[in-house]
């Protein structure tokens, strides 16, 4: 490379000034050069801070309010503090549900190194127990890794204390006071009432089609099941907020503003705790239903689900052995049974169907059969069983119902179009929702043509004769659910004016606030008022002289009742011997009744699983309910009627 | 006794520059009322940095008072030492943050590449007085050599930003010395082809801030947080800032490394545009009259060093500021005088000394 490329300007400058001696020049030129190079570099450094300054003013003038905007939002946060979720009362105001504060040991998983350790560290301060580390687990698999998670709840004031001192050696773990939920009745009317438990998935998604999100973020618990879940919306209230001074790692540096919290609307239920207990007293150890309504307006006095559960379980999140426990018992003791329990009615349609027959003039109520113990199907051989061998003999309706002559409906269900009872039966309810403001509940199965041809395809589900006989002593495809069957009964006890059952009495206070929720008008089902008369007149015979007299001996009141015996096990037209069948596969006992009998004030539906006869395990439990609310008379549980030989064994 | 008094005055005031030292000391005025509010309020750390001034001052008076002529003298073995203490670093170093940056020597910590700030354009400037008169291709390679060495060792430590800092104090010694404006030209054009070669060879926190740069809301709470913060900060401090201790980004710790490299954005959040542009011009006076003395100094030697020393001023309070305000990636240059640090800060009085030493030394003789 030559020097001329390297030192261009160099040989530029040399000969042209002349002056002095070369030495000089070249200093001359040499210095000339570098004043220029350094007036560059000036020039440089002139324009480089101007374009410094250029973004000063772009930063701190232009875009002044975009950052200043950013500087806010940084140090100030909107800290949400949650309502006070609404008290659950029954209807004369015992608490059934209430939330109270205690302290909460918490652990960000996500700010924590070594999270055993830490646990392991944590317990030589406040008791922690294998329980809480498995409850920590699971929730840590439920929710993101930067959530805030208890390890402990309520501790004691000595652990808040031992804590605080120690704060210091570990971080993202801290200690908060939150409000809890208690459920001071457990396992009574633990179906009713239900249960809140931390906000999942699911819960985030629906909270965000309300709308809600915003008034959630300082919430961590919803309801999920029963009245928690149905008036989530009431009871949950309205957030408040704190503006704070946070600082880079969040903490709070001091309060700018405070907008408080609006407490949840309390609820008063239509359930009388006091009935709630006997009922569920009365039922013992036995699995089963109870649903009793006011049938003038529609109130649920008790509904009973046995087993039942202890809601407290779940409120600061169940642990998996517990879960577990209630998920695998054959008990099913979490399934909702008066609205999730589908069972064939038996004998308590009858009094539906004779109802049904009077009003389309099928039947009078002095027209008279004859049964022989049993109903063959002309030009067939098999022949539907009576309970009572050899038959009741001459059976006009009033005996049909209060001896609950099966042939008498064998007879009746033959010569009745499955789609026009179908359509009676609707009426009362049956096959359809009730309407009950809790969630889960289901339809049921009121056959008809239609059912079956949707049910089982054009194929194979064409209805026959025999159907119609079966379905005629609610056996066959029919199903329903103990609030159908209390929702029915209330109807007939009512003459035909059916009020939509409803768990709410009151909202903050207010009863018409509450009727405005459930909309209490009625639906009148167009019936003859002789023909209701006849029928009542037959239920009152039923619980006097009839299937249920055993249970309602002494009773200071008239009632009017009717048994049923729902069939799990299909013995194929062998007689039923209990003692014979397995325990789990014996026929559920139903009653259904109302009281008194001229005024009903309560009407009731009674599934027993597994029960078997309705008079002997069922109507006793009804007994002690309707003592209990009509008399205030209380007693030990219920024990089943030793069922007696002869005529009184049918149902 | 006053006759002793005006003496002793004269000896210590004799090679101090006023202008320099003025806007010098308004700098470092600066800094310290602003290290104040970025240490929330630690008298611990601005006596601290108050105690390196001291020392600063004093070495900042000793080189002042060394003529040019006796640091071209040094300039050599000096430089030979920094490239050994390079190597030693490279061999048996202590490693802080997973760089291999310093040097254990008992009661502290050292960091050679400091050393090297100051050796190298010495090294380079004595090289080319040397052979005055007689420069040719072969010395700007010899020259590149000089620079390249020192430049590799602390590049690999890793230590990215201060090798380039180094290279850039080397460029200047040969730009000033008369290096072909082809030359220059070609090497960035050279390096504008070469980026997209170099960008695979960079380590992965070094290619993170170079795409952070370029958008970090790509990761604001990653490595584009710093940038974004100081952005915030300086955006929210509009024309007339928030007022000394009140800057919200700086007290609720928003702001990281607010007392070393971040500091300036302390300052323009508390002082706001105004502020702003004072610090720029104290900082344009400084350069300035820098730039004066370089081009009063007379010999070759002088005349680089002061004039490397002088854009060395520049390039810092550029870069940093820049990396403030969000034009340049985050590289860890402290502001001059203004952040936390005592080798900065003595190292800079050092240069300011040479600057001084330079003025005080020069010949008037007619050039």
């Amino acid at each position: 490379m030559p020097r001329r490329f390297l030192f261009a300007s160099r040989r530029r400058f040399g000969g042209e000034r002349g002056l002095g001696s070369p030495e000089l020049r070249n200093r001359e030129r040499e210095l000339f050069l570098f004043k220029r190079r350094l007036t560059v570099a000036a020039a440089l450094a002139v324009v480089a801070f101007g374009g410094l300054v250029a973004r000063f003013v772009d930063l701190q003038v232009i875009q002044h309010s975009h950052y200043q905007t950013l500087a806010e939002t940084n140090r100030i946060a909107i800290v949400p503090v949650a309502p006070n979720r609404g008290v659950i009362t029954d209807r004369n105001g015992v608490v059934l549900a209430q939330s109270y504060s205690a302290y909460t040991l918490e652990i960000t998983p996500s700010r924590v190194q070594n999270l055993d350790a830490t646990i392991d560290a944590l317990a030589d301060l406040v008791d922690v127990r294998d329980r809480d580390r498995r409850r920590l687990r699971k929730l840590m698999e439920e929710s993101k890794n930067f959530e805030s998670l208890p390890l402990r709840t309520k501790l004691t004031d000595d652990e808040v204390a031992r804590f605080a001192a120690n704060r210091y050696r570990f971080p993202g773990v801290e200690i908060n006071a939150r409000l809890f939920r208690q459920y001071p009745y457990g396992e009574t009317a633990s179906h009713v009432v239900g249960y809140i438990g931390r906000i999942n998935d699911r819960d985030v998604e629906r909270i965000a089609d309300w709308n809600e999100t915003a008034n959630y973020k300082g919430t961590d618990t919803i309801g999920k099941v029963g009245i928690e879940l149905a008036y989530e919306r009431q009871l949950h209230g309205v957030t408040g907020n704190e503006e704070v001074e946070v600082d880079a790692s969040g903490r709070a540096v001091r309060t700018l503003s405070r907008r408080p919290p609006t407490s949840g609307q309390n609820i008063a239920l239509t359930i009388d705790i006091a009935l709630q207990q006997a009922a569920e007293e009365a039922f013992g150890d036995r699995r089963g239903a109870l649903v009793a309504i006011d049938p003038s307006n529609g109130e649920v006095l008790a509904m009973v689900s046995k087993p039942g559960y202890d809601p407290n379980l779940f409120v600061d999140g169940i642990d998996s052995a517990s879960w577990q426990e209630l998920n695998e018992s054959p008990d099913k003791p979490l399934l909702n049974r008066p609205l999730r329990g589908a069972y064939p009615p038996g004998s308590t349609i009858k009094p539906f169907l004779a109802l049904a027959a009077l009003e389309s003039g099928k039947r009078t109520a002095a027209q008279t059969i004859f049964d022989p113990g049993f109903y063959q199907i002309p030009g067939q051989s098999h022949r539907f069983r009576d309970d009572k061998p050899g038959g009741h003999g001459t059976v006009d309706m009033q005996k049909s119902i209060i001896q609950s002559c099966d042939t008498y409906y064998y007879m009746l269900g033959a010569e009745t179009d499955i789609d026009d009872t179908a359509r009676f039966l609707g009426q009362f309810g049956f096959g359809a929702r009730t309407g009950i403001d809790i969630d889960g509940e289901l339809s049921g199965i009121l056959p008809s043509r239609k059912w079956k041809r949707d049910r089982f395809g054009a194929q194979n589900g064409k209805w026959y004769l025999g159907d119609s006989v079966s379905a005629g002593i609610g056996q066959g495809y029919n199903a329903f659910t103990p609030m159908q069957l209390a929702h029915a009964i209330a109807a007939i006890a009512n003459d035909g004016v059916a009020y939509r059952p409803h768990l709410l009495h009151a909202i903050g206070g207010s009863v018409e606030a509450a009727a405005a929720i459930v909309d209490e008008q009625p639906t009148r089902i167009p019936l003859k008022p002789q023909n209701i008369a006849t029928i009542k007149a037959a239920l009152v015979g039923v619980n006097r002289e009839g299937t249920s007299r055993q249970a309602f001996v002494g009773a200071t009141y008239t009632s009017a009742g009717k048994t049923g015996t729902a069939q799990v096990f299909s013995l194929k037209g062998e007689k039923y011997q209990e003692k014979n069948v397995n325990e789990r596969l014996r026929d559920h006992a139903w009653f259904i009744a109302y009281a008194p009998a001229d005024k009903p004030r309560i009407a009731l539906a009674v599934l027993v699983e597994n029960g078997g006869f309705g008079a002997a395990a069922a109507a006793p439990i009804a007994r002690r309910v309707l003592d209990y609310y009509l008399t205030g008379a209380k007693a030990a549980p219920a024990s089943d009627i030793e069922s007696t030989s002869g005529d009184d064994e049918s149902d | 006794m006053g006759d002793f008094l005006s003496r002793g005055w004269e000896a210590l005031t004799r090679r101090i520059d006023t202008w320099l030292f003025v806007a010098a000391a308004a700098i470092v005025m600066v800094g310290l009322v602003t290290l104040y509010s970025a240490t929330d309020q630690s008298l611990a750390r601005v006596q601290s940095q108050a105690m390196s001034l001291g020392l600063a001052l004093v070495l900042m008076w000793i080189v002042a008072n060394i003529a040019p002529e006796k640091l071209a003298r040094i300039a050599l073995p000096l430089y030979l030492v920094a490239v050994a203490l390079l190597v030693a670093v490279a061999l048996a170093g202590t490693v802080v943050n997973g760089s291999r940056r310093w040097l254990d020597i008992g009661v502290a910590r050292f960091q050679p590449s400091e050393l090297m700030k100051i050796a190298l354009p010495l090294m380079l400037a004595w090289y080319f007085q040397r052979f005055e008169g007689r420069i040719g291709w072969r010395d700007f390679l010899l020259a590149t050599i000089l620079i390249v060495v020192p430049v590799y060792l602390i590049k690999r430590q890793p230590d990215l930003g201060t090798a380039m800092l180094i290279a850039a104090s080397g460029f200047y010694v040969l730009y000033l010395a008369g290096l072909s404006w082809k030359i220059i030209v070609g090497l960035m054009a050279l390096g504008a082809v070469a980026a997209p070669m170099i960008w695979p060879m960079l380590h992965d926190y070094q290619r993170e801030r170079v795409l952070t740069f370029l958008d970090p809301s790509l990761d604001p709470l990653g490595a584009g947080y710093h940038s974004m913060q100081a952005s915030i900060a300086l955006g929210s401090g509009g024309v007339v800032g928030k007022g000394w201790l009140n800057g919200t980004q700086a007290h609720l710790d928003f702001l990281p490394e607010r007392h070393t490299d971040f500091i300036f954005a302390v300052f323009g959040e508390e002082f706001g545009l105004v502020g702003n542009v004072i610090l720029v011009l104290l900082y344009m006076l400084l350069i300035g009259r820098a730039m004066v003395i370089t081009a009063n100094a007379s010999t070759l030697f002088a005349r680089l060093v002061a004039g490397t020393t002088t854009l060395m001023f520049f390039t810092y309070a550029f870069v940093n500021m820049a990396m403030v305000s969000g034009l340049m990636p985050v590289v860890g240059v402290p502001l001059p005088l203004v952040s936390y640090g005592g080798t900065a800060l003595i190292s800079l009085f050092i240069g300011l000394g040479i600057l001084m030493s330079v003025q005080a030394h020069r010949k008037l003789v007619a050039g």
